[in-house]
């Protein structure tokens, strides 16, 4: 049975990650606590509204009401990446080499590591940000579509068109694929390495609410996603992705709505929260469940794996938190 | 689906009017005067707001059209995701005002606070203040279609900057906002020095409370409609400003004032019947709303059902309905129901003529 060691924290809490075996959480107020060897806290922002773990290093990136952009390393200590005053920096991401993307207004900005800074300007505001997992390249969401820039060069944007507004982007970890969350309650995706003349267009529909979490399982063989009182989960397998074929629904359950799914970084097990604070484990292969944190008092808004998939961090928009020890 | 929000919705006051208008007087006055309150102030841009303030948030207007196939459901996709952020920290402030630009259709901004399930589950839109610069209004009317528009949907129209203008122009701007748009509460003043609490919590887009602060709903023309310097700032005293105002069709079913400095083109319906069949309205307002959406600014009505208890209140934008029961009917109340559609190119006769068809007492023809 899993053993659960609760961290309360004040108010809505962003995010849980691990950076190795230290899990951090990222308060709304804008403090970066970790649990590491005792609570250590660490004044980030003033309001902080994303963080992410860095997919390329161990470190957190986190952007806020204050307009900064921040790295957050294992210590906690804080580097300042960027400032925009008087800007919202609500979408951030992490690339090779210790670049970072974020967004503000109509502009996708990338900051090399050298601390040079690109940017690239969008017809509509930036909703999402991804880098690709080769080559630098950055996939800004927006409205009708997804701007796709090659960072080292000036040349135009491919623009992949798809009519409403997109909030959210992620590439498929072998790159074939991209695939939008929506305003309308859908998933968008386009296969990337077709054929000309190939349908590339992907339609993930039939969500009850808005999809606000994904998460691709190890190899990208699935996508999972919130949005529904299951985790709808997309095959992505084949060459033709989900095309033609229907998603799983894991961890069904009537009318609760998932608010979260993180995948495990070894096996095809899927960690699903859900609006009442359950967090559920569940097996792929048989759909096979384990309740790994009973209902809490506020929506899970973060869950995030160790490296060796022992621990799982969770948050929530009550401040109820914790570590969940799935080896006892 | 479990709610875990037990919080009260944040109230959210939508401001409009164009450049020159004094929002931006109106804006900084409700930041710093000691009214006991905060608000978090969504900008397009801080401008001339001299005010320092963490809560004044900078957005840039995004319109997105939802991909239902219906061209009027617009929502502000950027106020999505400023409130999302801003009732991540609700105990920072009482109530959001969004200020749009001077040239902004007001539609996606409200529409948001309908359609987006997560800002409607923590907000609740409070009113549309439209502000009108008295002495620019005959102009912006004849070059702009935004401005008829903001009129024609606030629920709230602050005639402003009267000191510059002569009370015979006074009065034709006040003819030409009531003309535009008959059920909006109207002040006037100068200096954007407007009560304050005729400005915020006004609750007209809250069925409940909509059409009760507002007793003489739907009655346009009414002396108590327009109400006059009440905060004593105008320059001078006109308690006898109601007699230019059109009593005599103060019940008339359609309303197409003419003015004499704007050829208006939204158009009222105010429609009144006696107790409506529920099985006959539903699917009419539904009808309405759905092919007439598009023409609908706004609609408002309180609606008496045979053997019902209580006042049932609906109320629209665009394609967007809804309606609950309010209160009981008290003794002695006239158990009528009237409505009033605000937009533009609506066929008077066809709308209302459907609407008396669906009065319980109304025997089809054979």
């Amino acid at each position: 049975m899993p053993t659960v060691a609760p961290l309360d924290l004040e108010g809505h809490v962003v995010a849980a990650r691990f950076l190795g075996d230290v899990p951090f959480f990222a308060t709304a107020a804008g403090t970066i606590h970790r649990l590491d060897g005792g609570e250590k806290v660490t004044q980030a922002h003033e309001g902080l509204l994303t963080c992410i773990r860095d997919p390329h290093s161990p470190s957190l990136i986190t952007g806020g009401e204050d307009g900064k952009v921040l790295r957050i390393g294992q210590d906690g200590a804080v580097t300042e990446l960027a400032h925009a005053p008087r800007k919202w920096i609500n979408v951030v991401a992490g690339g090779p080499q210790g670049a970072v993307a974020y967004a503000h207004g109509r502009s996708s900005f990338v900051r090399l590591s050298d601390g040079t800074t690109k940017e690239f300007a969008e017809e509509r505001s930036v909703e999402g940000l991804a880098f690709a997992p080769k080559g630098l390249r950055i996939a800004a969401a927006r409205y009708n579509g997804v701007s796709l820039h090659w960072v080292g060069t000036n040349a135009p944007p491919q623009d992949l068109d798809w009519k409403g507004a997109h909030t959210g982007v992620t590439f498929s970890p072998d790159g074939r694929f991209l695939v939008t969350m929506m305003q309308e309650n859908a998933l968008h995706g386009w296969k990337l390495d077709g054929k000309p003349g190939e349908a590339r267009h992907m339609r993930m529909t039939g969500y009850p609410a808005k999809v606000k979490s994904l998460s691709w399982s190890v190899k990208g063989k699935w996508l999972a996603s919130s949005g529904a009182p299951a985790a709808i989960v997309w095959p992505f397998a084949s060459k033709d992705g989900p095309m033609g074929k229907a998603p799983l629904e894991l961890g069904t359950r009537a009318n609760i709505m998932v608010t979260q799914v993180a995948f495990h970084p070894a096996e095809e097990v899927l960690a699903i929260g859900f609006v009442d604070g359950m967090i559920l484990g569940v097996r792929v292969a048989d759909g096979k469940e384990a309740l790994l944190r009973r209902p809490g008092k506020g929506a899970i808004t973060g869950m995030g794996w160790s490296g060796n998939g022992k621990l799982l961090a969770f948050a929530s928009d009550a401040g109820d938190c914790g570590v969940i020890d799935i080896s006892a | 689906m479990t709610d875990t929000i037990t919080a009260k919705p944040i109230p959210v006051t939508v401001l409009t009017g164009y450049l020159g208008s004094g929002k931006t007087t109106l804006l900084n006055r409700i930041l710093s005067e000691s009214h006991g309150k905060k608000y978090a102030v969504i900008v397009n841009e801080f401008g001339e707001i001299g005010i320092d303030n963490d809560l004044i948030v900078e957005s840039d207007e995004e319109i997105y059209e939802m991909n239902n196939g219906c061209v009027c459901c617009t929502v502000r996709g950027d106020l999505i995701r400023v409130v999302e952020g801003l009732m991540r920290r609700p105990g920072r402030f009482d109530g959001i005002i969004v200020e749009t630009t001077g040239l902004a259709d007001p539609v996606p901004v409200a529409q948001t606070f309908f359609m987006d399930d997560d800002v409607r589950s923590k907000t609740e839109l409070d009113a549309v203040v439209a502000l009108v610069d008295a002495k620019h209004l005959p102009l912006r009317l004849k070059d702009s279609r935004e401005a008829e528009d903001q009129i024609a949907f606030a629920d709230v129209v602050v005639i402003n900057k009267t000191d510059l203008v002569t009370q015979e122009e006074l009065a034709q701007i006040e003819d030409v906002v009531r003309a535009i748009n008959p059920s909006a509460r109207i002040y006037k003043t100068s200096r954007s020095g407007v009560d304050l609490a005729k400005v915020l919590d006004q609750g007209a887009f809250n069925l409940e409370r909509a059409l009760e602060n507002d007793p003489h709903f739907l009655e346009h023309g009414h002396e108590d409609h327009v109400c006059g310097p009440d905060c004593g700032h105008d320059h001078y005293h006109h308690h006898d400003h109601d007699h230019d105002h059109h009593h005599g069709h103060g019940h008339d079913r359609h309303h197409h004032a003419p003015s004499a400095i704007h050829d208006v083109t939204v158009k009222s319906i105010s429609l009144r019947g006696g107790e409506m069949n529920p099985e006959r309205f539903f699917p009419w307002i539904q009808k309405v709303t759905q092919t007439e959406g598009p023409n609908i600014l706004r609609l408002k009505g309180i609606i008496a059902f045979k053997d019902d208890a209580e006042r049932y209140v609906v109320q629209g934008v665009h394609m967007i309905v809804e309606g609950d029961h309010q209160r009981p009917w008290k003794d002695g109340e006239k158990r009528e129901s009237r409505l009033v559609f605000i937009g533009r190119d609506l066929d008077v006769e066809k709308i209302e003529k459907s609407f008396l068809a669906c009065q319980a007492t109304q025997t089809t023809a054979a």
